[in-house]
């Protein structure tokens, strides 16, 4: 393809793919993200290969591989055009069927549709499943509509008009003020308005400026920008081009973490694609504006996705945050201006651009605008990610979208804000989910990831896991950071073996209250609360842990004792074989008995004993029975068969 | 008698600023570790202190001081994994390969560490083995897995 030179070359070339491509041709789309990968989408796609040629329509089908189309409980997922048929958990053995079926026959597969686990109804339209419905998928939907990999399916769907539009029909002011208007807030965390982060890096002195997309994505429990920016990646470099174009920078990092290998490739080939196409590089199609663009690979630390520890790992450096006096919008990388959004944030640029601010003002709540993406994981029955206007309460999101809790347990609180945010209990379910709103309940809107919890998640437990984890990214540069959360994590290491004393509460509430005020960056600064969350909506269980030794949620390793019911155990010697202790005592026959002194309470037992049996059984603050005498242990099944 | 490998990565990369970071990256992509003699040259190379380097080395998880075993399992503990069980998930492991996490059989075969997250929050518990994402899991699922490693 030859380089552009102005907005009408790209027209022209828009109007190109468009005319190539027959609406009626026969296509398959299937998600290759990461997630879909691992649960096996690959052997599909193989046996699509394999079974068009057999059935005879080699060259009659596009196969397009694509990002995360949201739904991940239910992956690997197909899409078939031009019908729009949408099957789910797509297995290698099910292509046959639908090669001849759906593909040469027209006939939908009914078992493969979308099947409510309620009503038993199957869903032959997206719009009918749950999950989508009560989305507004604003940034998601195009990724099951394009191929990552080609930049013709990016142009097809009016990608880089807006691009055109801010370079040819407004000034860089213009684009200011329409991202002003727009209210949009930075979708990394803390929201803080874009417009002004722009701003003040667009008025402060010095050259070259430089503007930065994060998706080092840190966030235990968040994929939002990896789904992103492999699906996407076009969407995520127009914005950031735009944002360029309006605060006067010449040079962009597009800051990826390693861990996320597939991101990085499909941004490499955007940013290739784009530049053959003059659409980054020097002259953007004809304009006279240059921009260009590197990737910069983090090495995992989680406390590198601070802005100003980002910027000091693209210097090449040990990524440690540094104070704020100055902010990096107007002395960041190499001491240059640098504007530095979240994936998100940049992706919904062009949209504004495109379809202009009032409309996009006009979607969220007084404070929060447009649409929010969340990784909804956890203990809920439809994983994955989700779009939702600002507003939407964390119930609908969890009941309508989400399908409720797993298993017909309970519901017991919600982690938004990853280990900077807290635990949502279920009186504030009703709450709408904004930056201010979570804020007001002790978390934070963080950058995405929702977990659900149930009745057998251990808050204190939980607590320490955050805290655990922040001790171990703490940098250690502050020492209220560094040696606050050491201490803590001390204490709830203490709280959850048992040995906790009631004055460990105080302890850690003054623990929790010096790190929030004195830490350097906002790693230390928020790292209380997870633990001022469960202290304030979960104490009981704090106290129980301290006063009762046990632990409600028969989660804590150290206070839990399994021990197996002989009025249930069949003697199926399952778990016997399992255990890899040898702690179980048992022949067949023979009523099995935990031998407390060699269990290492991995639990195997409790997971392998058969439903139908449930003989084993989680004790938590009261004595293990003590087994039944030697000569009652023989009777069980025998009993059982006198009697039939 | 790595010079060489580690020249041509250099190269790669011209005369940017700020390069260290990825340039390590990609020595580990390409030793699985890196080796004192890696970081050494590159000293010479970039003109950047021996210390800052062993410092930079040091403090992202991503970059090893040690080698590896030839498989790398990679368990991850990531908030979504773990409510669904991915402690369980570490002791099976560990308990399968007879290593903690951060340690190599003495075999040099498995290679086991934790990781934050990797992305698949909706699938977990998650591991990863030698690059490959694993999602769903349970103990006898990583049996197989591991046993199929040669």
């Amino acid at each position: 393809m030859n380089s552009l030179k102005s907005p009408s070359d790209l027209e022209k070339l828009r109007k190109d793919i468009l005319a190539k491509k027959d609406p009626k041709r026969l296509a398959i789309a299937a998600c290759v993200s990461t997630g879909c990968q691992a649960l096996g989408v690959q052997k599909v796609l193989e046996a699509f290969d394999e079974e068009i040629k057999k059935q005879g329509l080699e060259g009659k089908v596009e196969i397009k591989e694509t990002g995360c189309l949201g739904f991940c409980e239910k992956g690997p997922r197909i899409v078939i055009y031009p019908e729009e048929v949408y099957y789910f958990q797509v297995k290698a053995s099910d292509v046959p069927e639908i090669v001849s079926k759906t593909l040469i026959n027209n006939e939908i597969v009914e078992r493969l549709l979308y099947t409510d686990p309620v009503t038993g109804k199957r869903a032959r339209y997206l719009s009918e499943v749950p999950f989508y419905k009560y989305q507004n998928r604003l940034l998601l939907e195009s990724n099951s509509k394009i191929d990552p990999k080609n930049i013709e399916d990016y142009l097809a769907i009016g990608g880089y008009a807006a691009l055109a539009k801010s370079l040819f029909q407004m000034t860089p002011e213009d684009v200011m003020k329409e991202v002003k208007d727009s209210n949009l807030r930075g979708r990394g965390g803390g929201g803080f308005p874009t417009y002004r982060k722009w701003e003040s890096s667009r008025n402060a002195q010095g050259e070259p400026k430089y503007v930065i997309v994060n998706c080092d994505e840190g966030d235990p429990g968040a994929f939002m920008n990896r789904a992103l920016m492999e699906g996407n990646p076009h969407s995520i470099l127009e914005g950031l081009i735009i944002g360029a174009y309006a605060i006067g920078s010449h040079e962009g990092f597009i800051y990826v973490r390693q861990e996320y290998p597939l991101a990085i490739e499909n941004m490499e080939t955007a940013i290739k694609q784009a530049e053959e196409l003059g659409l980054l590089g020097e002259d953007i199609l004809g304009s006279g504006f240059d921009f260009k663009v590197k990737i910069h690979k983090g090495a995992g630390a989680f406390v590198s996705g601070e802005s100003s520890a980002l910027m000091t790992a693209i210097e090449g450096k040990v990524g440690e945050p540094r104070p704020k006096y100055v902010h990096t919008s107007e002395k960041g990388v190499w001491d240059k201006p640098s504007t530095l959004n979240n994936v998100e944030t940049w992706a919904n640029i062009p949209l504004i651009i495109n379809k202009g601010a009032n409309w996009f003002a006009s979607i969220g709540t007084a404070s929060s605008k447009g649409t929010k993406i969340f990784a909804l994981a956890g203990k809920v029955n439809n994983t994955g990610l989700v779009e939702v206007p600002f507003g939407i309460s964390l119930r609908d999101i969890i009941y309508k979208i989400g399908g409720g809790i797993r298993n017909g347990k309970k519901f017991k609180g919600v982690q938004t804000g990853g280990p900077s945010g807290g635990v949502i209990p279920k009186q504030h379910l009703d709450s709408p989910v904004d930056f201010d709103e979570l804020t007001k309940l002790g978390s934070m809107m963080g950058s995405g990831g929702m977990i659900v919890m149930d009745e057998d998640t251990c808050m204190v437990e939980l607590a320490r896991y955050f805290v655990n984890f922040l001790c171990d990214e703490s940098c250690g540069k502050c020492t209220p950071c560094r040696e606050g959360l050491k201490q803590a994590n001390i204490i709830l290491n203490r709280i959850v073996s048992g040995k906790g004393t009631e004055e460990d509460i105080k302890k850690l509430e003054k623990i929790a209250e010096v790190t929030s005020v004195a830490s350097l960056c906002a790693l230390g600064q928020t790292s209380a609360n997870p633990l001022l969350t469960t202290l304030r909506y979960f104490s009981d269980e704090y106290e129980a842990h301290i006063k009762e030794k046990r632990c409600p949620a028969l989660a804590c390793k150290e206070l839990v004792s399994y021990y197996i019911d002989p009025e249930k155990c069949q003697a199926c010697m399952i778990c016997h074989r399992n255990c890899p202790a040898d702690a179980i005592i048992g022949e067949k026959m023979k009523v099995h008995v935990v031998d407390q002194s060699k269990c290492i309470k991995c639990g195997t037992c409790y997971d392998v004993c058969p439903p139908r049996f449930g003989a084993v059984q989680k004790l938590s603050g009261e004595p293990v029975p003590p087994p039944i005498p030697e000569e009652e242990r023989l009777i069980k099944r025998a009993r059982k068969e006198k009697r039939s | 008698m790595y010079d060489d490998q580690i020249d041509k990565i250099i190269d790669k990369y011209g005369t940017e600023k700020g390069i260290l970071i990825q340039v390590l990256l990609d020595i580990q992509h390409e030793f699985k570790w890196i080796p004192k003699e890696a970081i050494k040259r590159i000293s010479e190379r970039l003109k950047i202190p021996y210390s800052q380097i062993f410092r930079v080395a040091s403090f992202y998880t991503a970059l090893s001081l040690k080698p590896i075993g030839r498989h790398l399992v990679r368990v991850c503990v990531g908030t979504a994994c773990y409510v669904r069980g991915a402690p369980r998930i570490l002791d099976s492991v560990e308990n399968k390969l007879g290593i903690k996490s951060g340690e190599t059989t003495s075999d040099g075969k498995f290679s086991l560490e934790t990781v934050n997250c990797l992305g698949c929050c909706a699938l977990g518990p998650v591991i990863e083995i030698d690059g490959k994402y694993f999602g769903k899991l349970n103990s006898t699922k990583i049996e197989k897995m591991l046993s199929s490693c040669n």
